[in-house]
């Protein structure tokens, strides 16, 4: 598995993200946010989480217009995956990649904890290593996480089985405790809890491991 | 010519700014809020100087990054 992992101006978890992916045996590159295109043989690209561009205008706004932001929305549409986390999900959303839109937590407060999180469904390469409604431990660190959508659009992700995670205790007014998407095709996820802060047992919790272990095996050869 | 854009969240979407906002005034003695929503102005200089140019420019500015369309709506008027 090759993923390459966008690196915007205030991005700040990229490493950790890049960390998570190599320690599950992936090729790693970095990414740079004025590149137009992905380097060759990419099988995910990671958006990672942080403040790029300083979180002007909105969350994950300007960098959805970046350079890099037009490859990997063409790299989507031709069925790439794609993980975006925390500003990562901001991101995508802005994209349109992942329907609806994130608010300022109902709580106007930056949440900074380790959050207990449902496993909604395994039919996808980011939860296949699962089981389905388990529960996990996983960290949460933001301010605008306060998922908003559509009656119409939370009735399709509900139908179609696309809410990933959803909180076992809602930490930011998020409708319906949803931490995490998916697209229509499964191969985009988006979510706002760390699963790169949580590989091993001192950082409190290795519950994300397996996310990037079932990546590892979706793109196992057969 | 200047242009002057309001962004402000939809009718229905929660704004916990805005209450946040509410809760404040209360305390300062200011009661009588039905409600507050909180937005933001961006101020438009454009060299163009056709009025209703300079709108349709600034309506394309604000599909395509000034407003998040799911959340927000916008209005533009002469600065």
């Amino acid at each position: 598995m090759k993923a390459a992992v966008v690196v915007f101006p205030g991005s700040n978890c990229d490493r950790d993200l890049q960390v998570a992916f190599a320690q599950a045996g992936a090729e790693v590159v970095p990414v740079w946010h004025k590149d137009t295109s992905l380097p060759e043989g990419v099988d995910i690209v990671g958006i990672p989480g942080g403040f790029s561009f300083g979180d002007y205008l909105r969350c994950g706004a300007i960098a959805a217009r970046s350079p890099i932001a037009r490859a990997v929305s063409e790299f989507a549409d031709k069925g790439g995956h794609v993980l975006g986390i925390c500003n990562g999900f901001q991101v995508l959303l802005e994209m349109g990649l992942l329907p609806g839109a994130l608010l300022r937590n109902a709580s106007l407060k930056y949440t900074c904890r380790t959050v207990g999180l449902r496993i909604e469904t395994t039919d996808s390469p980011f939860t296949r290593e699962y089981s389905a409604g388990s529960e996990i431990s996983v960290p949460i660190a933001h301010h605008d996480g306060n998922y908003a959508a559509t009656t119409e659009t939370l009735a399709r992700l509900n139908s179609e089985g696309r809410v990933a995670f959803r909180y076992l205790d809602n930490p930011n007014g998020s409708v319906e405790d949803i931490a995490g998407i998916l697209s229509e095709n499964r191969r985009v996820l988006g979510m706002m809890p760390h699963p790169e802060r949580a590989l091993s047992g001192l950082q409190g919790s290795a519950d994300g491991k397996r996310l990037f272990e079932g990546l590892m095996g979706a793109f196992a050869p057969a | 010519m200047k242009l002057r854009v309001y962004v402000t969240l939809k009718p229905g979407v929660l704004d916990p700014q805005g209450e946040a906002i509410r809760h404040a005034l209360g305390s300062l003695g200011f009661d009588g809020i039905n409600g507050v929503r909180q937005g933001k102005m961006i101020e438009l200089d454009l060299l163009e100087e056709d009025a209703a140019q300079a709108e349709e420019t600034a309506k394309d500015m604000c599909e395509k990054l000034l407003a998040n369309t799911v959340i927000e709506s916008y209005q533009i008027e002469p600065a």
